[in-house]
């Protein structure tokens, strides 16, 4: 028990977490106060991890539990991106009545589970922290109680992620059972010999994770799901879940069972594969902007996990990129979303964008750089992101991978510029709200500079991710 | 390290559009705007033409390099001209300013977006023609779409929507593959840098797929028959002023791009699809010139017109020889002023009477005499007339195509008179004749700003008609250089086999 330093953060969000729940029990509409206590202790935890990051390996509570780059990379980007998740949700959860103590509480209890699901080094504890997060989110889904859409996304979301952390829990127990233990060094020692139990364990555990992060064919939730919630917990759901299994991903793929690569492999460039066509095909018919951008995650998914695929660094490096990207991009667009505001109501229609470059000019330019971005069109950060990638899996002479990651762009691109086409192209409707709050206005502003300076300095983010090395 | 001159070249129109962009104009109107717009593109010709003075021509190197750390250690921002890239750098900095000119009378709304769009534009364009290393070409080379797409389909024509989605995936779906091929080349020569892959060379079991995914590029966007048909659409939906972008420029750069990659890069594969070059050439020569015939809209016309023209342009730099590849780049810079004319001209009496419809016109002759001399002179430069530039740039690439091929140099041939047959039946059909519509009675003849930048594009078009001189010495010591490492190559490779 001599480390506990090392877990500071962990300890210090737990007690936080426990503390506001009884001050919202004994102090009356204290939820606008513990909102902004919670964004407050989020950037201390954030500092907390920066201030731990420039450890290189550490094990604790019988290497059950593992600091090093991956995991610190991870979790600052992760509690980051959590900041600012809050910071942009503020007003909308007061507009639409949903600020009570338990919003800001649950946000922070699921980011202890993903913190926890980070830095796991055991099934146990890796299961542990991954049911934290779900449960957290299961009840955030379906926040909006009143909404029947809302209801429903959480019901769905609660249903299909119990199968899977179901098969997942079956996979730890088959993994175990053959490798004799639940520690992730121990069972890459004990698996050295091929069996079947094994591989069966491994393809459970990939389907439990790749639900986690709606790559097809598990990705039956994320529509639904994201256009039902609160746009303020899509946001939520779109960036930090992803993160974190991602950031699990790369742990199993290259702890556990880096020894059985030829069994894994086949099965990652599959679902990249799926997830990049299915994402690119599925988005063209929607109307909705969340249910558009649900099915666009599932496409960047596949980007990411075609750089794990490779079974390289670089390959890590860059799935690692991709995502830290692809999070500032999805704030961008969801500050854009939370702006579409008139009357005390939220627009999340397609067609509600229509001719809006006409009376929000900065808003539009904003969009159309997000959006270009998301299309992967250089010289903005969507482009590098894939253009990492893509070096990686080309570097493994994947060739058969990279092309059809790049067609499946092409055909990505077309619902992109049907959005710019309706911002731009179209003939303009009634004008929206023009006052927003300052961290919504910010978030925008340094997400878009982000996006569109990238290019100067692309260096940036690849030197630090370049770190984090797993094999 | 001297100064950035290049570099200052890319990037003097974008600090332009920032200041644009955060200006504000008191009377809602922008003109204002257009002023520093104006002064910024002259300002960037200026610097392009002392840029010229200085170039050394005799020299075969790069010159002005410039080389930066860029992406973390393996690939560097590096720009550089030699005489094949700067005569296309040029064109664009004078392109651009007569644009911006004629922005006045086809652009009613939104001036403020379209001004930044033309100048980042630029930045792009003349980023393609000054990168030495392919990611920075890469980057160049597609961010141009997103100003191209806006240009077309904010200020666009009926079909705008269509057309504006048309060209953007079209261009990237052939691009794609060049990202693909480009990192493909990083992996199997551990560098982007063109001067170095010019020196090491990419062994010969690689080079037919890489060539054959630069060329999906380049073929989109030159555009090579089949894949030509965005082009029209494009032209006739888009702007005057992004018509004129369009062909004069952004055409170019998949011609640039042949000489510069396909050649320089994958010499052993351009021999062995030579033949594929040639045929495709030929039948966008034929056939679009045919297709032209029929046209019933002006702009059209003058777009199929243009598919024939590149048609010339990728069979000369095909034939591998010095008059070829020389010709080549000579009708690219004529067809980059005859064309941006051709579309102005088109955009004059369009502003006028609204209309693009060939029959609609006649006699235009008798009421807009002034009108009528500078159409001429386009239209004669069109098709080649002796004096003017079109003339020099076929005349040599036909020299170039005897050489390699009697049969095929006999067929391009037949495109000449084509060539002759459709812009002089459409010079027929709206300058002379009978005046049968009565509306076109009230139309004023040019305006000054008009005269201005006709003029500007009829001197160039007739002084190098009759004085090549100056370019043809620009581009001549590069080409040898280029045909002489082609011809290395495919020595040693001939060598190496036996």
């Amino acid at each position: 028990m001599e480390n506990l330093q090392y877990i500071l953060p962990e300890i210090f969000i737990s007690l936080v977490i426990m503390l506001f729940l009884l001050v919202g029990v004994f102090k009356k509409n204290s939820s606008n106060l513990i909102y902004s206590l919670s964004t407050i202790s989020l950037v201390i935890l954030l500092a907390l991890i920066i201030n731990l990051s420039s450890l290189d390996k550490i094990y604790l509570f019988k290497s059950s539990y593992q600091i090093d780059n991956l995991s610190n990379y991870m979790k600052i980007i992760l509690v980051g991106s959590g900041v600012f998740v809050m910071l942009t949700g503020s007003k909308y959860i007061q507009v639409i009545n949903l600020n009570k103590i338990e919003y800001p509480i649950l946000i922070l209890s699921s980011i202890l589970g993903m913190m926890i699901m980070i830095s796991s080094n055991d099934l146990i504890v890796f299961y542990m922290g991954l049911e934290l997060q779900s449960l957290a989110l299961y009840v955030l889904a379906s926040f909006n109680r009143d909404n029947l859409l809302s209801t429903e996304s959480g019901l769905k979301y609660f249903v299909l992620s119990a199968l899977s952390s179901g098969l997942l829990l079956y996979g730890c127990s088959l993994i175990y059972g053959f490798s004799e233990s639940t520690n992730f060094d121990q069972i890459l020692i004990n698996s050295n010999e091929f069996n079947y139990g094994t591989t069966f364990g491994i393809v459970f555990i990939l389907v439990g994770l790749a639900f986690k992060i709606s790559a097809v064919p598990f990705h039956m939730w994320a529509p639904d799901v994201y256009q039902g919630s609160p746009t303020s917990v899509t946001l939520f759901f779109a960036i930090l879940p992803k993160i974190a299994a991602l950031s699990v991903f790369i742990k199993f793929l290259y702890t556990p069972f880096a020894n059985m690569n030829d069994q894994w492999q086949t099965i990652i460039v599959f679902i990249s594969i799926a997830s990049m066509i299915f994402g690119a095909v599925a988005a063209i018919g929607q109307k909705n902007l969340k249910r558009l951008i649900a099915y666009s995650s599932i496409s960047h998914m596949g980007y990411a996990l075609a750089g794990l695929a490779t079974v390289s660094n670089q390959g890590i490096q860059s799935s690692i990129t991709y995502i830290s990207i692809y999070l500032v991009m999805n704030l961008a667009f969801f500050s854009c979303l939370f702006m579409l505001k008139r009357n005390e109501k939220y627009y999340e229609n397609i067609e509600d964008l229509s001719g809006l470059s006409k009376k929000h000019p900065i808003l539009s330019f904003s969009l159309l750089i997000v959006l270009f971005s998301l299309a992967g069109i250089p010289p903005l950060a969507g482009f590098f992101a894939k253009f990492y990638v893509f070096l990686a899996v080309i570097e493994q002479s994947m060739y058969f991978l990279a092309i059809v990651g790049l067609l499946a762009t092409v055909v990505a691109a077309f619902y992109y510029l049907r959005i710019i086409k309706i911002i731009y192209f179209d003939p303009e409707k009634d004008g929206y709200e023009t006052s927003h709050n300052l961290g919504l206005k910010i978030t925008l502003a340094i997400s878009t500079i982000f996006i569109l300076a990238y290019f100067i300095y692309p260096s940036g983010i690849t030197e630090i991710v370049s770190k984090i090395t797993m094999i | 390290m001297n100064f950035p001159i290049l570099s200052s070249l890319i990037l003097l129109p974008t600090i332009g559009a920032l200041f644009i962009l955060f200006t504000k104009s008191s009377s809602g109107k922008y003109q204002s705007s257009k002023y520093v717009a104006l002064f910024i593109s002259l300002a960037n010709f200026l610097l392009s033409l002392y840029l010229w003075y200085v170039f050394d021509k005799n020299s075969v190197d790069f010159q002005f390099v410039e080389n930066r750390e860029w992406l973390s250690g393996f690939i560097n921002y590096k720009v550089g001209i030699d005489g094949i890239s700067i005569l296309f750098v040029i064109l664009t900095t004078f392109i651009t300013p007569i644009c911006i000119i004629s922005v006045n009378a086809t652009i009613t709304n939104r001036l403020k977006d379209f001004l930044i769009a033309i100048l980042i534009m630029e930045t792009f364009m003349i980023g393609v023609f000054c990168s030495l290393d392919l990611v920075v070409f890469y980057l160049f080379f597609e961010a141009g779409l997103i100003p191209m797409f806006l240009i077309i389909g904010i200020w666009g024509g009926e079909r705008r929507v269509y057309s504006a989605f048309k060209f953007f995936l079209y261009t990237l779906l052939g691009s794609v593959l060049m990202l693909v091929a480009i990192i493909s080349i990083y992996w199997i020569t551990g560098t982007t840098d063109v001067e170095k892959l010019y020196e090491l060379g990419i062994k010969a079991e690689y080079q037919n797929l890489l060539w054959l995914a630069f060329f999906s590029s380049f073929a989109v966007k030159t555009p090579m028959w089949p894949v030509h048909t965005w082009l029209p659409d494009a032209h006739v939906e888009a702007p005057t002023v992004g018509s004129v972008l369009l062909a004069a420029i952004l055409l170019k750069m998949a011609g640039y791009g042949f000489i510069r990659f396909s050649l320089g890069l994958f010499p052993i594969a351009s021999e062995n699809f030579t033949m594929l070059v040639y045929i495709l050439s030929l039948i966008a020569i034929i056939y679009t010139s045919l297709v032209a015939l029929m046209q019933e809209d002006m702009k059209k016309l003058i777009a199929y017109s243009s598919v024939a023209h590149m048609g010339f342009v990728t069979l000369g730099i095909f034939t591998m020889t010095q008059q070829g590849i020389e010709g080549s780049i000579f009708q690219m810079i004529s067809h980059g002023l005859v064309s941006a004319a051709l579309f102005l001209s088109v955009g004059v009496v369009y502003e006028r009477h609204h209309t693009r419809l060939i029959n609609k016109y006649g006699g235009l002759v008798s009421i807009m005499p002034r009108y009528a001399i500078v159409f001429m002179v386009f239209t004669l430069g069109a098709l080649g007339l002796p004096g003017t530039t079109g003339f020099i740039g076929e005349f040599l690439i036909l020299m170039g195509a005897f050489e390699r091929n009697i049969l095929v140099a006999m067929i391009a041939s037949l495109g000449v008179i084509l060539g002759a047959a459709y812009m002089l039946w459409l010079f027929k059909r709206v300058v002379f004749g009978e005046i049968n519509n009565q509306e076109l009675k009230s139309m004023k003849d040019l305006k000054i700003f008009e005269i201005i930048t006709l003029s500007a594009l009829v001197i160039p078009i007739l002084f190098f008609g009759f004085y090549p001189e100056p370019l043809m010495n620009s581009i001549e010591a590069s080409v040898e250089n280029t045909l002489n490492m082609y011809n290395f190559d495919l020595i040693n490779n001939l060598a190496s086999k036996n």
